[in-house]
């Protein structure tokens, strides 16, 4: 039974244009201790689909799916007081960038224990004591003082520890850190990715990781999820993500990358991620895609094997697929 | 041999700190002795974390400061420690700037013909159609249309803005751009698209680039020389592909292991950089990056390196070598 499991996650916002769909069919399986990547570029409604999750879009969105079910318990029926009880405690989020995310007028002493009092009650003295153990954990050297600091105090790569702390603060069974590291140094963004897995592996948390980084996805996540224009189109394990991409649109975002070019040109997607207005018949992917067809033209593909194409690229036979690694 | 168009000898510059009333005032020493040649057509990465003096040096490069020490030659006209006004604004046409972040680097409020037909009109005597006429040649250069002229910044993309903000550095007919971080902000597919619009430009244009980067993989790409500070100091200076092959000084080799690869099949062993950049305002004795260092010496604690060519034109300030 997988931890949390969404099948056919739409999100529509009412604008003056008519509806805008952000998200359009998303499903998702994720197991206790799995990493899940969503990659995509900007605007392929990577963060809407979490937020959505956690129930922080605003009113103007439209949020229906088949189902939503978080430990056998579907979101989307729940009373909202119900839900807020999971909501930050079993399932908590992080946000891209530290410094905005954290209030200003509060020490982040203060700010962590608000969840701790929040979620579970308890004396002040309590709180205290856990929260300097939580910075600890997360590696902020001298904790005890930290406790008085101001976000404006400490470093973008110690907000983020911070914001970490908070997280994992009640022991959530899952995590979604929504690009956790763009706003970093590689030096400090290393550092962060470690302690993400390191927490990870040590309480057996999901971990959902919003990014564009497609380096940053090879080197922790288990499985990969590649949106495109709110559409789910291509979902594997990593390694044959990497090796044998079966999706055009993810063959030409590895292609991109610089240290995949061959010679001085950089193989560019040409175009833009199509916005409300001008989204394309048939495939959305058609007017960017190198393979594109007649037929991707005229008709929307459905998915074949996990992958949303009319003429997927072929499987490359891998000699001896890793032990453990399965379609989900 | 064709003459470098940057001449930097051991630039320095220090900012005063107020400490309070009755207290001495301390000195910030945002960079301290970078030194480098820029030739036509080049391209100088400077790489380095948050707070290692890579913006003071573009703010010195583009004549925003002038160094505190140090000399600085820019197409052969001295722009030192004391540059006057006039000398400033006729460099001004020949160093430009891209910015970072391109949803704050444009006007909102300015259509995009405004925008760039602004530096020809404070630097130039061009009338208004030929101002037009030479923002209109810039922006087909850059792969903007003809009809984008009269529209507004906000009616573009991430990328597009990107083009616009590489057309206002170039309409003046630079000879060296400096690059603040210009394809951070974008995604892999946009970013591909404006470094390949920023080589071609380079070529048609014999442009000298400074590429102010901390992505790595970028930098590989597109960069002949890499400057590698830490600090306000450089530690590490040399032809990209021998720094990249063989990075001499262990924060350069931490650097490069902590950039991740998309690569599946090997998993590199990541050097780990304990805690963050010291404060400038106290830097510690003798190596700067000795409390990071995984290689330190007793030595490191009390000696200052100096920066010396080592090995494959790399120069490297580290007492290991």
């Amino acid at each position: 039974m997988s931890l949390l499991d969404i099948r056919n996650l739409t999100v529509e916002f009412a604008t003056a244009h008519g509806a805008l769909r952000a998200v359009d069919g998303i499903n998702l399986q994720l197991d206790e201790g799995e990493i899940v990547a969503i990659v995509g570029e900007s605007g392929s409604g990577k963060s809407v689909a979490m937020l959505a999750l956690m129930g922080l879009l605003p009113w103007t969105a439209k949020v229906t799916a088949d189902c939503m079910l978080f430990d056998n318990q579907d979101l989307l029926l729940m009373s909202p007081k119900k839900r807020r009880k999971i909501i930050g405690k079993d399932i908590s989020m992080i946000f891209q960038e530290p410094m905005t995310s954290l209030n200003p007028c509060f020490t982040v002493g203060y700010q962590i224990a608000e969840v701790l009092a929040q979620h579970f009650g308890g004396s002040h003295r309590s709180h205290q004591e856990r929260t300097i153990e939580l910075l600890q954990q997360v590696g902020i050297p001298a904790a005890e003082t930290r406790l008085k600091a101001y976000p404006h105090q400490l470093s973008g790569g110690m907000c983020q520890r911070v914001m970490i702390a908070m997280m994992i603060a009640c022991q959530p069974k899952l995590l979604i850190a929504d690009e956790p590291t763009t706003a970093l140094d590689v030096t400090i963004q290393a550092q962060i990715l470690d302690l993400l897995v390191e927490l990870q592996k040590a309480n057996g948390m999901a971990l959902v990781l919003i990014t564009h980084d497609m380096a940053v996805v090879a080197e922790t996540a288990d499985n990969v999820l590649v949106q495109y224009a709110g559409q789910q189109v291509e979902q594997r394990p990593v390694k044959a993500l990497f090796n044998n991409p079966r999706h055009p649109y993810t063959q030409a975002l590895l292609d991109a990358l610089p240290e995949r070019s061959e010679g001085q040109l950089l193989n560019a997607i040409p175009g833009v991620v199509p916005g409300q207005l001008d989204r394309p018949q048939g495939c959305l992917f058609n007017p960017r895609c190198e393979l594109v067809q007649e037929h991707c033209r005229q008709q929307p593909p459905s998915h074949q094997e996990g992958i949303l194409c009319h003429y997927p690229l072929p499987l490359i036979n891998d000699p001896a697929p890793a032990s453990g690694e399965t379609l989900s | 041999m064709k003459q470098p168009l940057i001449q930097a000898r051991d630039l320095h510059k220090h900012y005063p700190i107020k400490a309070g009333f009755l207290k001495a005032d301390q000195s910030l020493h945002a960079l301290a002795g970078a030194s480098f040649d820029l030739y036509p057509g080049q391209t100088l990465a400077i790489v380095g974390e948050s707070g290692c003096g890579k913006s003071t040096l573009a703010r010195i490069l583009t004549l925003i400061e002038a160094p505190t020490i140090g000399q600085l030659t820019i197409d052969d006209i001295d722009a030192g420690t004391n540059i006057n006004s006039a000398t400033k604004k006729r460099l001004r046409q020949t160093v430009q700037m891209v910015f970072q972040d391109p949803f704050g680097s444009l006007n909102p409020r300015q259509t995009i013909g405004a925008i760039l037909q602004e530096p020809l009109l404070i630097n130039t005597d061009l009338n208004a159609a030929q101002r037009q006429q030479q923002v209109l040649q810039m922006m087909a250069r850059v792969g903007l249309r003809e009809e984008h002229y009269y529209r507004y910044p906000h009616m573009f993309s991430g990328g597009q803005r990107q083009r616009i903000a590489i057309a206002r550095a170039l309409v003046l007919n630079p000879k060296v751009v400096i690059l603040d971080e210009p394809v951070s902000a974008l995604d892999v597919s946009i970013q591909a698209q404006v470094l390949n619009l920023l080589m071609e430009l380079q070529q048609e244009l014999d442009l000298a680039y400074v590429f102010i980067s901390h992505d790595l993989s970028v930098v590989q790409h597109i960069a002949d020389q890499v400057l590698v500070m830490y600090l306000g100091k450089p530690v590490e200076h040399g032809p990209s592909n021998a720094v990249f092959a063989e990075p001499q000084h262990p924060y350069t080799q931490a650097l490069l292991s902590a950039t991740p690869h998309a690569n599946t099949d090997q998993k590199q062993q990541r050097i780990k950089l304990t805690g963050e950049l010291p404060s400038p305002l106290d830097p510690p004795t003798g190596c700067t990056f000795h409390p990071r260092c995984q290689h330190a010496m007793p030595a490191c604690k009390t000696d200052t390196p100096d920066m010396k060519e080592r090995h494959n034109e790399i120069s490297t300030s580290c007492l290991m070598y």
